[in-house]
């Protein structure tokens, strides 16, 4: 209790490093957000005008005003106003949010439950035939391009069968499930599939570790059968390494999938963030990482929380 | 009337073409009921695949039995043959019929899993127990092996016991379900020696109760007097001798058991220590070395940022000197602070307090061009793989300023051939020697920079018995060549016998008892001391009772602060003083 304290007290302490940061960042790109939302008509704009837009906008005060203000705001829950859609940035997360986090949660369950497996069998058929040609899979998916797969998968449905994946207007889960789950299924085995693979490799090397760790032989003296040995005695070990992996892959896919988003026409926060980016729409960046950091930092959080339930000798906040 | 096992021409191979690559080469051994036989042999002789090939775990460890015949008498007195045997039929044989008990307690058990979980689970897979019948059972079984407080335990995951207790839970799931026949291989090897005889006589008296029999494997003949009937000696595959315990111990035929029981140390309380080279007979010089008042302490803290609430005293107060040409060598079990006393004069440690003075001149334990160097227990890690053995030797010379010229050459290659290395092992790399080969070009390397002290730690503890006794010769030749001070750190009783001219036994982080090699082995007076003789096996005891003792080490946390009380000492003859108990 006294850790999951402290952990969450190194927060606000990341967060304001991440938020000098993208800060910073963003205004090193060149241009601005009047030119990039009116585009050529940006030229025909008198130095009046443009005066008075960024005074609207707030971008004619020097940037640690801007910085201040923007600081300001967030502690009062405030994460400032999006340009581009008119609407305070944090609605305009949580409302694609959702499809991101269903998004990231499928491919995981779709990479664990056949990841897993590949790689537990993998590691118990060593050197046979069937442990090369999973060996050989994994390879395969690790190197596809997620838009190769992704438009691969797209080409044969329709090609092939006749059918499109399910587009237009993206039904939330809790409105239409199954229509949701019709959408989300193919881009979810895109992205689960490279994640697949990595998970594949990782518990089949651990998995091998394990199997000839000292304590497995002792199970086996004992006379617990082969299923009990790996189930029961290896798998548990072996599943630090998958967890780890897991996590940091669970963290990028909460920061959006943009590529599969594209070609999905998935409205998820990878797009939004790269739109939010070509218009330098400042708040709306600046909110999303902040709000993507802070995923990350979650999940972190309960990768390390996850090891001490896995693990007995893994004490937390032990110095 | 048909043995319990019966094992006639086993062959074992390895690799893609097992017949070609055959580790056991024709075996063949009967065991009677409630009979022990000993299996003795080096590493590498094939004792253990013997061991584990005859529940067939030698299957998972990428061994393949290639011929021979194995029979086990089952408790129903049918006959069940374990070469033809499905893996199926085998799960229902290990555990239940053979028991087996391992040399690392510490990897040994898995260490996700609760104790009390592993030793239910011998009762779910070969008594159908379940529940809480399942936790009673695991309860009897610690409790039959001495572990107090055996409910609370049950809870307990490895991690939180000491490898003696650990020894203990494994010896407790292999008998859990009665087996018949016990395979122990080198059950006590990677333990303290007084927790090894407590192990000993643990499996003495279970054998007593249950009347199973024994496979036991050890490198230690001299451990073999005391549980085993019969022996067996390996060598390269092959048994090169075996019969009662008796004819074997006092009428070895075969040239390589005479040399195991002659050549290799073999404790015998003080009576063949070191004539050469002792303290009295060597006009009184500066002493070599010299350590006053040595404490080493590591704070513990809470948590990070906050004060010390305590101190681990790893040394707490360490005095002794060392004279050019002698060996003091430092005893003790494993957290007794020997290594951390070591450590501490060669500056690798922070020491909290004391002084050290090497030669005529003071040094300060940070000071890295003392004439002190180290060599480690363990040859396999203790060289860099990378390097050349010319770079190797190479190392201390440029670590301390120095350049390598003709002059450097010229003592490496004097130093390699007074090694007892061939010529051109300065283009190899250290994977192209043997551990024995190794640990020579180690105690090579520190004599690089011709020092007047060498520390010792544990240096031939990793290496085979009879390797052992060589590198010992080769250590004592230099000693008198070159006037070496050692401090030699070791948990061995045999091995310091051979090397010592003064011995120190540290206990806690403190000496308790200092002096005379011959006169603290044979006449300890410390309580500890005395413990720790009377654990040592040797080959005159035979089937030796050894008490129980359950009593757990004393923790060396202290609170902040504090101080232990001064030693008072009381003096035995002209070298040897003791600790006052109190």
């Amino acid at each position: 209790m006294n850790y999951l304290m402290r952990r969450l007290a190194t927060f606000p302490l990341v967060l304001l490093g991440v938020s000098i940061l993208v800060f910073v960042a963003i205004r090193m790109v060149p241009g601005d957000s009047i030119t990039a939302m009116l585009g050529t008509e940006a030229g025909l704009l008198t130095p009046a005008q443009r005066d008075s837009l960024a005074a609207y906008f707030g971008t004619d005060q020097p940037w640690f005003v801007q910085y201040w203000r923007w600081i300001g705001g967030i502690l009062h829950g405030n994460l400032g106003i999006s340009v581009t859609y008119g609407r305070p940035v944090l609605d305009v997360i949580l409302e694609r949010f959702p499809l991101t986090l269903e998004l990231a949660v499928l491919s995981m369950v779709i990479a664990l439950a056949a990841g897993m497996p590949a790689g537990i069998y993998a590691a118990t058929h060593n050197e046979k035939l069937s442990d090369l040609g999973v060996r050989i899979a994994a390879m395969i998916g690790q190197s596809t391009p997620s838009f190769v797969l992704g438009l691969l998968i797209i080409y044969t449905l329709s090609a092939g069968f006749g059918v499109l994946p399910a587009m237009g207007e993206f039904a939330p889960l809790w409105q239409d499930p199954l229509r949701n789950l019709s959408q989300l299924i193919l881009p979810a085995i895109t992205l689960g599939f490279a994640f697949a693979a990595s998970v594949t490799r990782i518990s089949r090397s651990a998995m091998l570790d394990v199997l000839s760790d000292d304590y497995v032989r002792t199970a086996r003296s004992k006379g617990a059968s082969a299923r009990s040995v790996i189930w029961r005695h290896a798998l548990p070990n072996a599943l630090i390494p998958v967890v780890t992996l897991s996590g940091i892959e669970f963290g990028y896919l909460l920061g959006g999938a943009v590529i599969v988003e594209q070609i999905y026409a998935l409205p998820g926060l990878g797009r939004m963030v790269l739109d939010a980016i070509q218009q330098r729409d400042y708040a709306l960046v600046q909110g999303s990482v902040l709000f993507i950091a802070l995923n990350f930092m979650i999940v972190n959080l309960l990768v390390d929380l996850a090891y001490v339930a896995l693990d007995p000798r893994i004490r937390l906040g032990e110095s | 009337m048909m043995p319990l096992l019966s094992v006639r021409d086993l062959r074992v191979g390895f690799g893609r073409d097992p017949q070609a690559n055959e580790v056991v080469r024709g075996i063949s051994f009967d065991l009677a009921d409630g009979e022990t036989l000993a299996i003795v042999g080096e590493s590498g002789s094939g004792k253990s695949v013997t061991a584990l090939s005859i529940n067939r775990l030698i299957d998972f460890g990428g061994g393949r039995i290639t011929g021979g015949a194995m029979t086990l008498k089952r408790a129903d007195g049918s006959l069940f043959d374990l070469m033809t045997a499905t893996e199926p039929q085998l799960t229902g044989i290990r555990g239940a019929e053979i028991g087996m008990i391992f040399q690392e307690p510490m990897t040994s058990l898995n260490p996700v899993l609760t104790i009390g979980w592993q030793i239910e689970e011998s009762f779910r897979l070969h008594r159908g127990l379940t529940g809480r019948q399942a936790t009673a059972a695991a309860k009897d079984a610690l409790d039959r092996v001495r572990i107090p407080d055996a409910a609370r335990r049950l809870k307990y995951t490895p991690n939180q016991l000491s490898g003696g207790m650990l020894q203990r839970v494994m010896i407790a799931i292999a008998l859990a379900c009665n087996p018949r026949l016990l395979i122990a291989d080198e059950p006590t090897t990677a333990l303290d020696v007084t927790v090894q005889a407590q192990i000993m006589a643990l499996l003495a008296e279970l054998k007593r109760e249950t009347g199973m029999s024994m496979i036991f494997i050890t490198h230690d003949i001299g451990l073999v007097a005391g549980i085993a009937d019969k022996v067996m000696v390996m060598q390269n595959g092959q048994a090169v001798e075996q019969g009662e315990l008796n004819q074997i111990l006092d009428n070895a035929q075969h040239p390589y058991t005479q040399h195991l029981l002659q050549d290799v140390p073999h404790f015998t309380n003080g009576s063949t220590t070191r004539s050469d080279g002792r303290r009295d007979k060597v006009a009184s010089h500066e002493p070599a070395l010299k350590v006053d008042g040595l404490v080493v302490r590591f704070p513990l803290k809470s948590r990070f940022f906050s004060r010390a609430t305590g101190a681990v005293h790893a040394v707490d107060g360490v005095d002794f000197d060392l004279m050019p040409g002698e060996t003091l060598a430092i005893v003790g079990e494993s957290g007794s602070g020997k290594s951390t006393t070591a450590r501490a004069v060669l500056g690798l440690v922070r020491s909290t307090r004391g002084s050290f003075s090497v030669g005529a001149r003071k040094a300060s334990a940070q000071q890295s061009a003392l004439p002190v160097q180290m060599v480690f227990q363990n040859p396999y890690a203790s060289l860099n793989p990378r390097l050349s053995i010319e770079s190797i030797l190479a190392e201390p010379v440029i670590a301390t300023g120095g350049r390598v010229d003709a002059g450097t050459r010229a003592r490496m290659a004097s130093l390699l051939e007074r090694v007892g290395l061939p010529k051109n092992s300065l283009e190899r790399y250290p994977h192209e020697f043997s551990g024995g080969q190794r640990q020579r070009l180690c105690i090579a390397r520190a004599l690089m920079l011709n020092p007047s002290v060498v520390v010792l730690d544990e240096a031939v503890s990793a290496l085979d018995v009879s390797v052992q006794a060589k590198v010992l010769e080769l250590l004592v030749d230099l000693q008198r060549e070159f006037g070496l001070a050692y401090l030699f750190i070791s948990h061995d009783m045999a091995v310091v016998e051979r090397i010592a001219h003064r011995i120190a036994v540290i206990y806690a982080g403190q000496i308790v008892e200092i002096g005379d090699a011959t006169s603290v082995l044979s006449q300890p007076k410390h309580s500890y001391t005395k413990k720790l003789i009377a654990a040592v096996p040797t080959i005159d005891r035979r089937h030796e009772h050894f008490e129980l003792d359950t009593r757990q080490v004393p923790s060396l946390v202290r609170p902040q602060g504090f101080e232990p009380a001064p030693a008072k000492w009381e003096q035995f003859g002209r070298d040897h003083m003791a600790r006052v108990e109190g």
